[in-house]
């Protein structure tokens, strides 16, 4: 092997107890792409941060071309050459793609939107310098900032999760960019947990497990399972047995759904249709953003359409557009949002009493008192039923794992025996043990004859456990595709608004 | 015609203490820092202006001293909230109401004092228009501060110090991740905020109405704050709301001279409502608001 670009020896770094990266060796060679390969809660995004002067080491040391490299900051880091793209992106939603780009290149504007044209060619980045970036697309968005770094000229270009936000079509165009710019002579860095992904178009793979680095490979030389193991210590679980659906009544119905929401970087709704019956899985794939929050909100009761417009939302047979997530709630919906902290629990409070929040009327409530033995009975039944790992049911609902938190919040919605059931991003963040679990948990609810209403952005968790899938794009929804007769590349065409032309 | 004539010439000048504050107010919200302060930094920057040309000192002088008052005591707010992540509602008050009580406290034995203000500046050719020509015969204060408002509107418009600023007050996590201070670049736009409010003071107490008395500020600072928020964080129309409010003051002078029946504190009253109806009409475009609104006002940033 050639020099390496950037050498690791020995770096830490914990937050209070967690170690959170533990003797960590890397090496990037010169023009390579290398994948640090991990599970949520791995280190992965520590170490970027460390690479990217955001974070300093507790210890170890890091060498940049054979020389000794201390970063004290994100700027300093750029001026050795070493750029990022954040998984969530660092862009000013209000300025335009040529005003984000002139806050970090010199230049007069000419010769930057020149250069950006440029670029867009040679790398397959085409975007318009002149449009507003909150109008942008997020595969447009990843573009701008890649054609961001790359107009500082960097020898290693550090990428977060960069498939996470983008349909099928897009990933392999963003594999295409970023072969081109390994072959133009910088190394990127690209941090995921898709084994797939990294078989296709890694060249070395770094493997981290609980902060702790478990292999230095070759991708091509591996098959998935091996990864696997390296990665989560055992093989990928099964996707749950799915014997054919029985469908029932149906439970939920939008009929010509339309709305325009007041946030001018929210995405209209036009002319929604879907139908649920009982005892079926139906998904909803696409990227977020393309009216994913609206469409949840407007189904939990968050947003109520004016009375006259009520029929375009059915529960259990009923108008219910107009009510309220309470009297949705009691007709026998339940709702697992995307946002755990905040919006399914309150972070600060016990576990008790989070399951208060929803599961009040399962008798946890007496002369309006709170029946504090009850509501603790209540939680630890979850606790126990749902395989969630904490202290006890006064543990903070904070202080819990992302997976162990949501497992709780799923079970918590489960035990309202709900006839319809509606999650957002059931498994974002959540490690794969805990999804595995989550994915179970909702067929075999599926299997006593519950609707079920799964928004998700992972295609690969739809086919998996949906008998049904529709694409919303650009706040539109497809026709609704049944999942055995469907590609994943269907799928994408639907993501990216051609569906309809093929 | 003769109310007319005589709204458009003090209209200016009634305005300029509003949109010298209301100027250095946006500057500062711009970067996502609330200061609620601007009242009592006028007070002070009233005060110290008052005593400078009231012992000879000229205006340029008070205008200095005003301004460099505004300056120290929004950096001790800077320090507060931006070093030691205080709050700033809070903080802003705190320093509000130190500095009216050192104004206080400063003015004590100039009650009822006065001195002399400055000459006016005429424009040749234009300040002989007929009914208009009022508009261009001003002091030259309000010269520089149209000027100011020119080129604070020309640094958002076009400018990378005015890209950076609004970034930071858009995105704060993104601005430190892409390398910026943060921090550095609120505590310039607080500190700016704050020579400007003194320029509000001194131009209030020592030419707009040069005669000192306990609490002259009168709410202005205030007016001014509702100003940056009313006109949707734009240059342009916190111009135009300054103006108004003069203008509706003076109708309301005019009024009263002219014999209108009206109670005097509705008059009083009036420049407030109707400032407030027709900023606040404007302002209903929610769209508008949250596209040119500053998304973490008042929120601190740690890096």
């Amino acid at each position: 092997m050639t020099a390496p670009l950037l050498s690791l020896r020995g770096i830490s770094k914990r937050y209070g107890e967690i170690r959170a990266n533990q003797a960590v060796d890397l090496d990037v060679a010169p023009r390579s792409i290398h994948a640090i390969l991990g599970e949520n809660g791995a280190g992965k995004s520590t170490l970027m941060k460390l690479i990217y002067g955001v974070e300093t080491p507790d210890s170890g040391e890091m060498l940049w071309e054979g020389a000794p490299l201390t970063l004290a900051s994100p700027a300093a880091a750029r001026r050795q050459g070493i750029g990022m793209v954040f998984q969530h992106f660092s862009l000013f939603e209000t300025l335009t793609v040529i005003e984000n780009i002139r806050l970090v290149v010199p230049g007069r504007t000419a010769a930057l939107t020149a250069r950006i044209g440029e670029l867009g060619a040679e790398f397959g980045l085409e975007v318009d310098p002149y449009a507003h970036v909150h109008e942008l697309s997020v595969g447009e968005r990843q573009r701008v900032e890649i054609i961001r770094c790359l107009m500082t000229d960097p020898k290693l270009l550090i990428l977060d999760e960069p498939t996470s936000v983008l349909p099928p079509q897009s990933v392999a165009k963003l594999f295409d960019t970023l072969q081109r710019l390994r072959d133009g002579g910088v190394s990127v860095l690209f941090i995921s947990h898709k084994l797939e992904e990294i078989r296709a178009i890694c060249d070395r793979a770094t493997i981290l497990r609980a902060g702790k680095v478990t292999g230095h490979i070759i991708p091509r030389e591996h098959d998935a399972h091996d990864l696997a193991r390296m990665m989560i210590g055992h093989d990928m679980p099964e996707p749950p047995p799915m014997t054919p659906a029985q469908p029932g009544e149906t439970m939920l119905e939008l009929i010509g759904l339309t709305y325009t929401p007041d946030d001018p970087f929210g995405m209209p709704l036009r002319d929604l249709a879907l139908s649920l019956k009982a005892g079926e899985i139906l998904g909803i794939a696409g990227i977020s953003g393309n009216g994913q929050a609206e469409l949840s909100e407007l189904i939990s009761g968050e947003i109520r359409l004016p009375f006259d417009d009520r029929e375009q939302v059915q529960m259990m047979g009923e108008p219910a557009g107009h009510l309220g997530p309470a009297d949705r709630r009691k007709l026998g919906f339940a709702f697992v949002p995307e946002d755990r902290l905040g919006r399914g629990a309150v972070p600060g409070m016990s576990l008790a009493r989070n399951s208060l929040l929803t599961a009040h009327p399962q008798g946890l409530v007496r002369h309006g008192l709170i029946a504090l033995a009850e509501a603790a009975d209540f939680t630890r039944r979850c606790i126990a039923d749902h395989d969630v790992r904490t202290s006890g049911v006064e543990a903070e609902a904070g202080g819990l794992s992302g997976g162990n938190l949501q497992k709780f919040i799923v079970g918590r919605e489960m035990m309202l025996a709900p006839k319809l059931f509606f999650l957002a991003q059931p498994t974002w963040g959540v490690d794969i043990g805990a999804a595995t679990t989550i994915r179970q948990k909702l067929v075999a609810l599926r299997n006593e004859g519950v609707a079920i209403l799964v928004i998700s952005e992972e295609i690969d968790e739809l086919f998996d456990i949906c008998d049904r899938i529709q694409v919303l794009s650009h706040g539109r929804l497809s026709p609704s595709l049944e999942t055995r007769r469907t590609r994943p590349e269907d799928i994408g065409r639907y993501m990216i608004g051609a569906g309809a032309a093929t | 015609m003769i109310a007319l004539q005589f709204i458009l010439s003090g209209m200016l000048a009634a305005a300029t203490p509003f949109l010298l504050a209301a100027l250095g107010e946006l500057v500062s919200e711009r970067t996502g820092v609330l200061n609620l302060g601007v009242e009592g930094v006028m007070a002070l920057g009233a005060a110290i202006a008052f005593i400078i040309v009231y012992h000879g000192g000229g205006h340029v002088l008070a205008f200095a001293g005003a301004g460099l008052a505004g300056l120290l005591l929004s950096l001790l707010f800077a320090f507060a909230t931006l070093g030691l992540q205080a709050n700033q509602v809070a903080a802003g008050l705190a320093i509000g109401i130190l500095g009216q009580g050192l104004s206080a406290l400063f003015g004590k034995t100039y009650e009822s004092l006065t001195v002399k203000g400055l000459p006016k500046l005429a424009i040749p050719g234009l300040s002989d228009l007929p009914v208009f020509g009022g508009l261009f015969v001003q002091d030259s204060v309000v010269w520089l501060s149209l000027a100011a408002t020119l080129a604070i509107w020309a640094t958002f418009a076009f400018t990378k110090t005015g890209l950076l600023l609004r970034a930071v007050g858009e995105n704060p996590k993104a601005a430190h991740s892409i390398g910026y201070p943060v921090n550095a670049i609120r505590v310039a736009a607080v500190a700016f905020g704050g020579l400007m409010s003194g320029f509000a003071g001194a131009y209030a107490a020592t030419v707009y109405t040069p005669l000192w008395a306990d609490g002259m500020i009168a709410g202005r600072g205030w007016i001014a704050l509702a100003l940056v928020v009313f006109g949707t964080w734009l240059t342009a129309r916190i111009f135009l709301g300054a103006c108004l409010f003069g203008a509706v003051s003076l109708a309301g002078l005019a009024a009263q001279a002219g014999g209108v029946e009206l109670p005097s504190q509705l008059l009083a009253s009036l420049p407030y409502l109707v400032t407030i109806i027709v900023l606040g009409v404007i302002s209903s475009n929610r769209r508008l608001l949250k596209l040119n609104g500053v998304a973490s006002l008042g929120e601190p940033f740690k890096p």
